[in-house]
């Protein structure tokens, strides 16, 4: 299955090569100017998260139009590929927005920004805030109807995510819940796919990435972002570190790199793409 | 030739990595686990299968049920009652509503028609918002096959039959469909592998919760569609489940082509 993809990715990297024509003056170009900003060129390709994508694709294009000899590939699909094609060589780095788990020591990791994960409900829904034990009631099906917690009489659909999803994850980790026990009315694959659910039906509740519910309420998506624990879900609480339910946005690379690599996580980590991360409404890394 | 030797090997390639990739499933959990498990939660080993089987039969089945009589209609019509000017058009029409990619019946699906299905208890993703869907995608299939196998019906029967003083409906549904049935069958078997193996547009509407299609109001996950949501995000043990299913959905597929081909090849009786 990894093979597959990868193998397109090469195809469509030679193609692009092809078409354009240009790698080879850019090579030359590049070397013409090795005096000023040191040799820095090569491919890079980057798997993993699908909330990590749009992000990393943004600096890596920041990153190339500053070394016009480098070209990076970032390809989605989510954490736990990103983690396999960094072990099994198929990409140099891995994007995974979830901590690493114990068996996965063998890779260094470089966090890069904050998210918080938080509950989303349809904005005409009036219910302000849930404790922890109403979630963790309505998540396992013992509470079906918004008015059992002061809400009009509405039945409650509950919207969770697909196995391995690391948002999923996060909320079953920070609520201590079994998959197994939760009792789900729709399940869905990315953040969109839930924030649209949500948008589509009153009774919903939903939990999301901030950084892509924030965007979308801003862009008239009628759903609300649930405090938890009475802090407000929003940049500002993620920032300061308050907020309880957050995840850190992280590339994970092996230990026997290429110089390449290290060139573009330092540009990752520095203040110059601070302005991308804040754009797309996560917290940059404390450094 | 060429052509047809790299198809021929490509098919086989295809095949050989999904029994590769399945064969540790099919050794151990084995086949007996994907009936008998509790339920489909792989990351807590429990493998399953049966209620996404279930459903991606009854997405397929209740699609056909609205597709088949509206598609087989419209070819009658367009061939026997509609002007020729108005059959064209129509005719445009449908081929242009087989080209429509599924990612984009499944968006209308989510944003229009989910919410138009959003009722007491539920939240519009269910069986019957995926039924619709998939309704709607296969039935310019329907309909155009029917079209052309009735177009084909000898225009000496059907005159002989008007000659002998059958009415228009008479003609239609007493001689040219029944002539027509081998060409109509064999779009439908089609319709039936396009609706089996359609994934995205069914995803989006579905809801995808794991249980049993009791109700046209529930939500249902077809195989196609655990295909997607899991594939990307799962372990060594549970991709190699995923692809134990995949490889009976491409037994499914094989099974619907080789009877659209019994059916079309059966020589006159």
């Amino acid at each position: 299955m990894q093979r597959v993809p990868c193998l397109i990715w090469m195809s469509a990297a030679v193609v692009l090569t092809a078409m354009t024509g240009c790698h080879q003056e850019r090579t030359i170009a590049a070397a013409a100017g090795d005096a000023g900003s040191g040799t820095v060129r090569g491919e890079l390709t980057i798997t993993g998260s699908s909330t990590m994508a749009p992000l990393v694709a943004e600096i890596a294009r920041r990153f190339m139009a500053r070394h016009p000899a480098v070209r990076i590939d970032v390809q989605s699909g989510g954490s736990g590929k990103g983690i396999q094609d960094v072990r099994s060589g198929i990409a140099d780095i891995g994007m995974s927005s979830r901590a690493l788990q114990a068996v996965e020591s063998d890779l260094e990791v470089f966090p890069v920004a904050v998210d918080g994960v938080a509950l989303i409900v349809h904005r005409s829904n009036p219910v302000s805030e849930l404790t922890p034990e109403q979630v963790v009631a309505i998540f396992t099906g013992k509470i079906r109807n918004w008015s059992a917690i002061g809400g009009p009489d509405q039945p409650i659909s509950v919207v969770h995510k697909a196995e391995g999803r690391a948002t999923l994850e996060v909320f079953l980790t920070h609520f201590q819940l079994r998959n197994p026990d939760v009792r789900p009315d729709v399940i869905v694959g990315d953040n969109e796919h839930a924030v649209r659910t949500v948008a589509g039906a009153p009774g919903a509740i939903g939990y999301v990435s901030i950084g892509t519910a924030t965007a979308d309420v801003q862009s008239g998506v009628p759903i609300r972002l649930l405090p938890l624990d009475g802090i407000p879900a929003d940049c500002e609480a993620v920032a300061a570190g308050r907020f309880p339910m957050s995840r850190p946005l992280i590339l994970v690379v092996r230990h026997d790199r290429r110089p390449l690599t290290d060139v573009f996580l330092r540009f990752c980590r520095s203040e110059q793409v601070d302005d991308i991360i804040t754009a797309q409404y996560f917290v940059p890394a404390a450094r | 030739m060429t052509a047809a030797a790299i198809s021929t090997v490509t098919l086989f390639v295809v095949v050989l990595f999904l029994i590769r990739e399945a064969f540790p499933a099919l050794t151990s959990p084995g086949l007996h686990r994907f009936l008998t498990d509790e339920s489909w939660h792989p990351l807590s080993n429990r493998f399953r299968m049966t209620p996404m089987a279930a459903a991606t039969a009854a997405t397929t089945l209740g699609a056909l049920v609205l597709a088949v009589p509206v598609g087989v209609a419209s070819a009658v019509f367009v061939r026997f009652y509609a002007p020729a000017a108005a059959g064209r058009a129509f005719r445009g029409l449908l081929e242009l509503m087989a080209g429509i990619p599924s990612v984009v019946f499944g968006l209308w699906g989510l944003l229009v028609l989910v919410p138009l299905l959003a009722g007491h208890g539920h939240s519009g993703q269910h069986l019957l918002a995926a039924i619709c869907v998939l309704a709607l995608m296969i039935l310019p299939v329907v309909a155009l096959s029917a079209a052309a196998a009735l177009n084909a019906v000898p225009e000496s029967l059907l005159v002989a039959a008007a000659a002998l003083g059958l009415s228009r409906p008479s003609v239609a549904l007493r001689i040219a469909l029944p002539a027509a049935r081998r060409g109509i069958a064999a779009g439908i078997l089609l319709a039936l592998s396009r609706a089996l193996g359609e994934t995205m547009a069914v995803v989006m509407v579905a809801g995808n919760v794991v249980q049993f299609p009791d109700s046209l109001t529930r939500p249902v996950r077809t195989l196609t569609g655990n295909l997607a949501l899991e594939l990307g995000y799962a372990g060594p043990a549970h991709r190699s489940v995923l692809f134990a299913s995949a490889l009976m959905l491409m037994l499914a597929a094989a099974v619907s082509v080789s009877l659209a081909r019994v059916v079309e090849g059966r020589p006159d009786e």
